[in-house]
């Protein structure tokens, strides 16, 4: 029985499809001292790169995975403890530990959640669920992007509720058509996602234009919207990065892509050859290059935002609670424009852009779980 | 939604999606259909190696099996081009090319010239390459060089099955001829394939691995070789970007010359015969473009220049394997002057 005052920290599930992670680089080393949210290792996965953070407090007392080396999803890397605990006993949790990752991933780990499909007024719309107990969340991704912007996210949530991440029609693997391109199409995926999971009501996450996205959900049809969390949400005031959305839309190749994409972070070195590999040979797919145009109509009037989400909010009736998080240094959507989110709670994150979901999920998720607290 | 397909199947995949989106296509050659010996039974084969199995009968009168005739048949197939269809011609065995260049080389590579632009040759020509299947020195060649040469040809050449279908249907939408090479040896290479239909363009070659030491430039089978033996370069401590050139016309240069910008060595696995390959006109591009940035001469990996040996045992030392890879790397590492 290993002591209880020993905590582990495991390898993160970053993403429903991730087996296995691999660390890049120990910030930390034994004998340190870490706070919740420091930076412990750099991680990587077949799909990105991140840092994971401390989720408790204490003295890193043993290192046990390699650099370089496989970790499966939730083996343990590290062991923090206080000094009381025995050299004997850290060692034995090590040998354990190190025969989990010996091990690999286990042949029946298929693991996290199916893909889903809905058929939302003729569209074929993907989405994706991980959790067992408690509230719904819906988590709707931006202009580009696709479940697997939540990658940090949804495991963690998953602990308290049942996470959905949907693909909006012209994304991810969902139909690429988008009919006339107008925010209530994508409205309309969202609210045929909860009724196909008989879903009643939902705690809805938008990010950009998934923000005005579930704000339109919330004006419709405020019943079924139980809290909203918009991450830099679209439609807050006119100024926008229009050569973003261009750039992004027109982009034929990496080289072409990759600087666009680099806008979307504080610190471009997150944009890894497989971020933007991974975009490309989303953008290729048929039909992806007609709706990306069609809604670059919907977001843009000239060089500003086209959409007034405020009005909308204020449609919504205030019945929900509603947080706002916003990356300081966003090069998208300026931060500022959180002050125009009337009666939200505020969180604007420093160092991170427009993907503070991404660059800082720790702090966006316990600004989700808090929203969902209030929301009773 | 991607799901693990084989090499083959992505291209049959490829072939049937494009068939469904435009009555145009066509598919036409030896065995696509009957099948030499098969017991008068329809679709046998579906070609040589299997990739049209299951086209006759989801296309009834557009998969057309020919005589064994290619000049009659390229020819066909070129004119139908001309004339508003968009053939996929397969021409099994690269091997085979001789009988019919002419209407390859100077007819369909002409025509959009000869004609001042105003006429398009969208025709696909699917051919077969590569040794290492025991079939000899007729039947194993890699000659993507020859046509390579040639001004108004696109010639590609997919390493895995994304590649493949994206690379097929880019072919099929193309308007200009474009000959498809495909390995014996990555038929049934397994690997991830969106359902959906989408294109990847010419001229983008793909960084397979990134490294700061050496640069693989590579194509077809040979990023696989080069990929086996960048892993255990890595476990030594020699980090190889590979690079993957996926066409040799249109070319990526810019991938080629910033790469070794960066690492400062190059060197190129070509799994064509050794004069005037692929690996000849890459060390030349970067002899000529990146002159200042090498800091050792460039190594190139290729066949010998001898035919593809009949012997098993020969035929496996003629291919170059990563052994061969590792020490050109370690050649061009050790260098100093």
């Amino acid at each position: 029985m290993t002591d209880d005052r020993i905590v582990p920290v495991t390898m993160p599930k970053w993403g429903l499809s991730m087996q296995l992670g691999k660390i890049t680089s120990w910030v930390v080393a034994e004998g340190d001292e870490v706070q919740v949210g420091d930076d412990l290792a750099d991680i990587e996965t077949e799909k990105i790169t991140g840092t994971l953070e401390a989720a408790d407090a204490g003295t890193v007392r043993r290192i046990v995975a390699r650099v370089g080396e496989d970790v499966p999803v939730s083996g343990t890397i590290a062991l923090i403890a206080p000094a009381e605990v025995s050299d004997d006993a850290l060692d034995a949790a090590v040998l354990q530990a190190r025969a989990v990752i010996d091990a690999g991933v286990p042949d029946d780990a298929g693991g996290g959640a199916e893909l889903q499909t809905a058929d939302v007024g003729g569209r074929k719309i993907s989405f994706a669920g991980a959790g067992q107990d408690g509230d719904v969340i819906l988590l709707v991704h931006g202009y580009g992007g696709d479940r697997n912007s939540w990658l940090f996210l949804q495991e963690p949530l998953a602990a308290k509720y049942r996470v959905y991440a949907l693909d909006l029609p012209g994304h991810g693997t969902s139909a690429k058509d988008v009919g006339d391109g107008t925010l209530g199409v994508l409205a309309d995926a969202v609210t045929g996602v909860l009724d196909a999971l008989g879903a009643g009501r939902a705690h809805l996450v938008g990010h950009s234009m998934g923000g005005a996205v579930a704000l339109a959900v919330a004006a419709r049809d405020p019943g079924r919207v139980a809290s909203l969390t918009l991450i830099a949400p679209s439609g807050f005031g006119a100024e926008i990065n229009a050569g973003y959305l261009r750039g992004f839309a027109d982009a034929q190749t990496r080289r072409e892509l990759k600087p666009v994409a680099g806008q979307l972070f504080a610190d471009e070195g997150l944009v890894t050859r497989q971020l933007v590999d991974d975009l490309l040979a989303y953008k290729r797919l048929d039909g992806v290059d007609e709706s990306l145009h069609a809604l670059l109509g919907t977001l843009l009037d000239g060089d500003a935002q086209r959409g007034d989400s405020a009005a909308v909010l204020a449609a919504a009736d205030g019945t929900m609670p509603v947080t706002v998080v916003w990356g300081r240094a966003d090069r998208i959507i300026p931060a500022a424009q959180a002050e125009s989110v009337t009666g939200a709670v505020r969180h604007v994150i420093d160092g991170a852009g427009h993907m503070p979901q991404m660059e800082r999920p720790a702090e966006v998720q316990a600004a989700i779980e808090e929203t969902i607290a209030r929301a009773g | 939604m991607a799901r693990n397909i084989t090499y083959r199947e992505a291209l049959n995949e490829a072939l049937t999606q494009e068939m469904e989106r435009d009555e145009t296509v066509i598919v036409m050659g030896e065995d696509n259909a009957g099948g030499a010996g098969a017991p008068g039974e329809d679709d046998a084969w579906g070609g040589v190696l299997g990739v049209t199995k299951g086209l006759y009968h989801k296309f009834p009168g557009r998969v057309l099996d020919t005589p064994i005739s290619e000049s009659a048949f390229i020819g066909a197939a070129i004119g139908a081009a001309t004339a508003g269809m968009r053939p996929v011609a397969e021409l099994m065995f690269v091997d085979f090319m001789g009988v019919c260049f002419d209407q390859i080389y100077n007819q369909a590579a002409k025509f959009r010239y000869m004609f001042g632009g105003k006429a398009v040759t969208p025709v696909v020509i699917r051919t077969m390459y590569g040794a290492g299947l025991r079939a000899a020195a007729q039947h194993s060649q890699c000659l993507y060089p020859l046509f390579t040469h040639i001004p108004g040809l696109k010639v590609v050449m997919p390493s895995t099955p994304y590649d493949a279908k994206g690379m097929m249907i880019q072919a099929i939408r193309d308007n200009d001829p474009v000959m498809f090479f495909e390995h014996k040896a990555l038929y049934d290479l397994s690997g991830p394939v969106p359902e959906e239909s989408y294109v990847l363009p010419f001229g983008e070659a793909n960084v397979v691995r990134e490294g700061g030491d050496v640069t693989i430039v590579t194509l077809g089978r040979m990023v696989h070789t080069s990929l086996d033996a960048a892993g255990q370069l890595a476990a030594a401590g020699v980090q190889c970007e590979v690079i993957d050139l996926r066409t040799t016309s249109p070319l990526d240069e810019d991938t080629v010359l910033e790469s070794v910008e960066g690492t400062g060595r190059l060197v190129v696995v070509d799994e064509a015969h050794p004069r005037c390959n692929i690996a000849t006109d890459i060390s030349a591009l970067v002899a000529r473009k990146a002159f200042g940035s090498l800091q050792a001469p460039i190594e190139m990996v290729t066949a010998p220049h001898t035919p593809v040996p009949f012997s098993n045992a020969l035929e496996d030392i003629y291919i170059p394997d990563a052994q061969r890879v590792v020490n050109a790397v370690k050649t061009v590492t050790g260098w100093s002057r």
